[in-house]
This record gives C-alpha cells, sequence and structure tokens, in this order.
C-alpha cells in the first residue's frame, strides 16, 4: 500500500491512543485466525502462547532479521497447526508459493475504467 | 525486508492468504467470523473496559477490595473476559509504590481490558530494557519518578496477567465514575504514565 494513510476522518485506518494496531492487512489476518481457531475449540490458548513463546525467544537467541511480532505469531500458529494435524506441514508453504504465481491483477477480474 | 523475504520464501502475506484458504477448506473457519472478530477488537476492545474498572475502583472501596484480592473475577463482574482476559492481578500504584508491567517472553497483554497491545510493549527493547532499567526507560517514555519512588517491574506470563491500579489523582474528588474514565489511560494502566487531573 503505498498511499498515505489519513490521520483523520472516515478513510482513517482504526487506532488505539493514536498507533495502527497492524502494520499490514496480513498481520489483522493472522490475528483473526488464530482467535477464530482459538474459540471453534482448534487449541487451548496457553498451547499457541507456549509456541508463541518458543518463536520469540528463538529470534531472541540470535537476532538474525527485523523484528515482527506478527511474522512471529503466523509461525506460531502454523507451528500449533502442524502440531495438532490440522494443517500438516508444508502445505501452506506449497499453497503460498502457487498462490505466488498468479498473474498480476488476478484479484481485478475486471479491467479498470 | 525480513530473513524469510529475502530468502526467496513467500512473504508472511501470501503465507497467511495461503492458511486462511487452507483453514477454510477444512471447514474449520469461517471467513465471516475472522472478518467480524478483527473489527471487533480494531474499533470495539480498546482500553475504554479497563478504564472502567480502574474508576470503579476509585469510586467503589468494596469493588477496589475485591479487585485486588481476584483481579479475574472482579473485571469480570463487570463483564469483562475472554481470551488473556484469565489469571488477571491488579497491583496498586501510590505515591511511593509504582509497578510497570511487561511481558519479557510473549508480549502478553490483557486484551479484554486494554485491547491490542501498542508496538512499543512488543518491541524486543521494551521489553529487554524495562526490566533491567526501569526508571531511565520510564523517564525516556516521559514519566519522571522522584528516587524515593519504589518501582516494581511485573513480568506477565501465562500465569499473571498484570493491570495496574493507577493512583487517582489529587483534585478530582468531586467528579463522577463515569468523569473519572475519560482521564483513565491505556498507559497508566501498564504503568508508563501516570493519570493527569482534567
Amino acid at each position: 500500500m503505498s498511499a498515505p494513510l489519513s490521520v483523520d476522518g472516515i478513510a482513517a485506518p482504526p487506532r488505539a491512543n493514536g498507533e495502527l494496531l497492524f502494520a499490514a492487512p496480513w498481520e489483522s489476518r493472522a490475528f483473526g485466525l488464530a482467535v477464530s481457531l482459538y474459540e471453534a475449540g482448534a487449541f487451548d490458548w496457553p498451547r499457541f502462547q507456549a509456541a508463541l513463546i518458543a518463536r520469540i525467544g528463538a529470534w531472541d537467541a540470535d537476532r538474525v532479521g527485523d523484528w515482527s511480532y506478527y511474522h512471529h505469531w503466523l509461525a506460531a500458529l502454523e507451528d500449533v497447526l502442524v502440531d495438532t494435524g490440522a494443517v500438516p506441514g508444508g502445505e501452506v508453504a506449497s499453497r503460498a508459493e502457487a498462490l505466488a504465481l498468479r498473474p498480476a491483477g488476478h484479484d481485478h477480474p475486471h479491467p479498470h475504467p | 525486508m525480513t530473513a524469510e523475504e529475502t530468502a526467496g520464501r513467500p512473504s508472511a502475506a501470501l503465507r497467511t492468504e495461503a492458511l486462511e484458504q487452507l483453514l477454510v477448506e477444512r471447514g474449520l473457519i469461517d471467513p465471516a467470523v475472522v472478518d467480524r472478530l478483527i473489527t471487533t477488537y480494531e474499533t470495539n476492545i480498546g482500553p475504554l473496559n479497563g478504564a472502567k474498572v480502574v474508576a470503579k475502583a476509585w469510586t467503589d472501596p468494596a469493588y477496589r477490595e475485591r479487585l485486588l484480592a481476584d483481579g479475574t473475577t472482579a473485571t469480570k463482574e463487570l463483564g469483562f473476559g475472554g481470551p488473556q482476559g484469565e489469571h488477571i492481578v491488579v497491583v496498586e500504584n501510590s505515591a511511593k509504590e509504582h509497578n510497570v508491567v511487561v511481558c519479557t517472553l510473549c508480549s502478553c497483554y490483557p486484551w479484554p481490558l486494554l485491547g491490542l497491545p501498542p508496538s512499543w510493549y512488543k518491541d524486543p527493547a521494551y521489553r529487554a530494557r524495562v526490566v533491567r532499567e526501569p526508571r531511565t526507560v520510564l523517564s525516556e517514555m516521559g514519566l519522571d519518578l522522584d528516587a524515593d519512588v519504589r518501582i516494581t517491574v511485573r513480568d506477565s506470563s501465562s500465569e499473571v496477567r498484570w493491570l495496574v491500579l493507577p493512583e487517582r489523582p489529587a483534585g478530582t474528588e468531586s467528579l463522577s465514575e463515569d468523569e473519572l474514565v475519560e482521564l483513565v489511560t491505556r498507559d497508566a494502566m501498564v504503568g508508563v504514565a501516570k493519570v493527569a487531573a482534567p
């Protein structure tokens, strides 16, 4: 997204005490997936939390790459789903690679005027 | 760019989209439910719930006792619960005792009371430094505490999620509970700020 975000007015993104809650749309999606799955009974919250602690702890140990909380969140969610057998390991990566091959503009089926 | 992206692995956005597709195909989630949940957390749940708890504790001594004795039950009494709303322990700040909250392991945070955590709370620098040098970190965040104020850093975990009951500011004796709610900030309930009188 390259458009500057407006600070107020109806186009303003939701903010909490003046701060963006999510830096990118996928972050809110990853958040929503984890909480929805928990509410549907797919796993206990402490199990997800333990996976998140493990991911953040591993990053803290060598600090390679930029800090991104929701990267760890997403990775922890994938870990838990592999662990419970809900989504076998490797499936997310192969589906993501398939999605990456979509032609540009795939999400805009009709030409823009 | 993250290490993952430089290594040529699919981006987090693509992985999230892929994961959602797989979960929908398996009937494990409903995208409409996910949409509603995100909207709820983005727009409806914020620090206001925690502010109501604090204002009630300031105006109702019996509630304050219950809140300090059992935070989870006392906050549920006002209708606030849910994921990360369990194991709430409330500590009281005063002129001589100051508590500040961090979660060094994973940034857990009492969502039902304060909404989702701000970026600084999740930042590795805050998580590491507030434990080692709380007075300096608080000062950098705009809270200068006198040398005789004792600072206690409370580290949240899956067993305990700390919530600070801030000191009621002087000069607010005539304000109603609803007026007091307006004064209480998220930062005061994490312990990185004080509540200012209007």
